[in-house]
């Protein structure tokens, strides 16, 4: 209970967060991608916002025993830069830059504009589908 | 308020944006001990494994992201958004998709979570992805390419 009521808080706060900001306007994420032709920086702005804040949630993290709701941590360990890791990215940036969309504000734009929404949210999930089939046959 | 150089930019709404982001993202690192990286969520959400989060928790997160847009619509009496044609929507979605499983991540996991860890890992993956889609815009306009 107390992990759901966490999470639909932590969700509802970053899709206001994402709407507030303009983020959920694929032309204003491309226009900040567009940075030889009418650059709008914005994005830029809610960036830098949320690693503020989130930079001081990082100091909090070692006076911590424990998370205030759950019983231990569970943050990334790994460090290694692998090919993968920048492929995979390279890949995403790709796709960001077609549609000026990334997973938050295509998930949060689902109330704004159903349809087209819907299209982007399920290609990704079938991506991510394809990704665990190829990986679970080789 | 408007930066001179930048009619277009909306620094203040921005900045307040991404303060709830960061906000969010701190009640899910300080409340449960988790990266709020939203690509990781949705997977989990759909059965796809990743973080260890319970999948009803993920569920809530993701349901949470469309009623936050939902509030701030209602409550600013409308929301601008323009959108690619379908077949480009699906062409991105996929590459979205798969990009962000084999990058461990997207422009929150890595972009804000990470950065501000100042994690090797998600600072490598966002200036690639940032750099890809730049780069992507750029080639779109020289082909004049427009789908917005």
């Amino acid at each position: 209970m107390r992990t759901a009521l966490t999470s639909i808080v932590s969700g509802v706060l970053f899709g206001a967060g994402l709407a507030l900001g303009g983020m959920t306007d694929p032309a204003r994420v491309r226009g900040f991608l567009d940075i030889f032709g009418d650059w709008d920086p914005t994005l830029a702005f809610v960036m830098g916002g949320a690693v503020i804040v989130m930079a001081i949630a990082w100091r909090i993290v070692p006076r911590l025993a424990e998370p205030i709701f759950a019983g231990e941590f569970h943050l990334p360990t790994k460090s290694d830069l692998t090919p993968r890791l920048v492929g995979g990215a390279a890949l995403f940036g790709i796709g960001w830059g077609i549609a000026g969309l990334c997973p938050g504000p295509g998930i949060a734009a689902l109330v704004i504009e159903p349809a087209a929404a819907a299209i982007f949210v399920v290609s990704m999930l079938a991506g991510m589908v394809f990704v665990r089939l190829f990986e679970g046959a080789s | 308020m408007m930066l001179p150089s930048f009619p277009e930019a909306a620094p203040l709404a921005g900045l307040a944006g991404g303060v709830l982001i960061g906000l969010a993202a701190a009640v899910m690192l300080l409340g449960l001990g988790r990266i709020a990286g939203v690509s990781g969520l949705a997977a989990k959400a759909v059965g796809l494994g990743g973080s260890g989060i319970a999948r009803s928790g993920a569920w809530m997160f993701v349901i949470g992201l469309p009623l936050g847009a939902l509030i701030v619509m209602l409550a600013s009496g409308g929301l601008e958004a323009s959108f690619a044609s379908p077949v480009t929507l699906a062409i991105a979605g996929l590459a979205v998709g798969v990009g962000t499983r084999l990058g461990s991540g997207c422009t929150s996991g890595h972009g804000v979570c990470g950065v501000s860890r100042l994690s090797g890992r998600s600072i490598v993956a966002t200036l690639t992805f940032m750099a890809t889609g730049i780069a992507t815009v750029a080639i779109m306009n020289a082909l004049w390419l427009e789908v917005l």
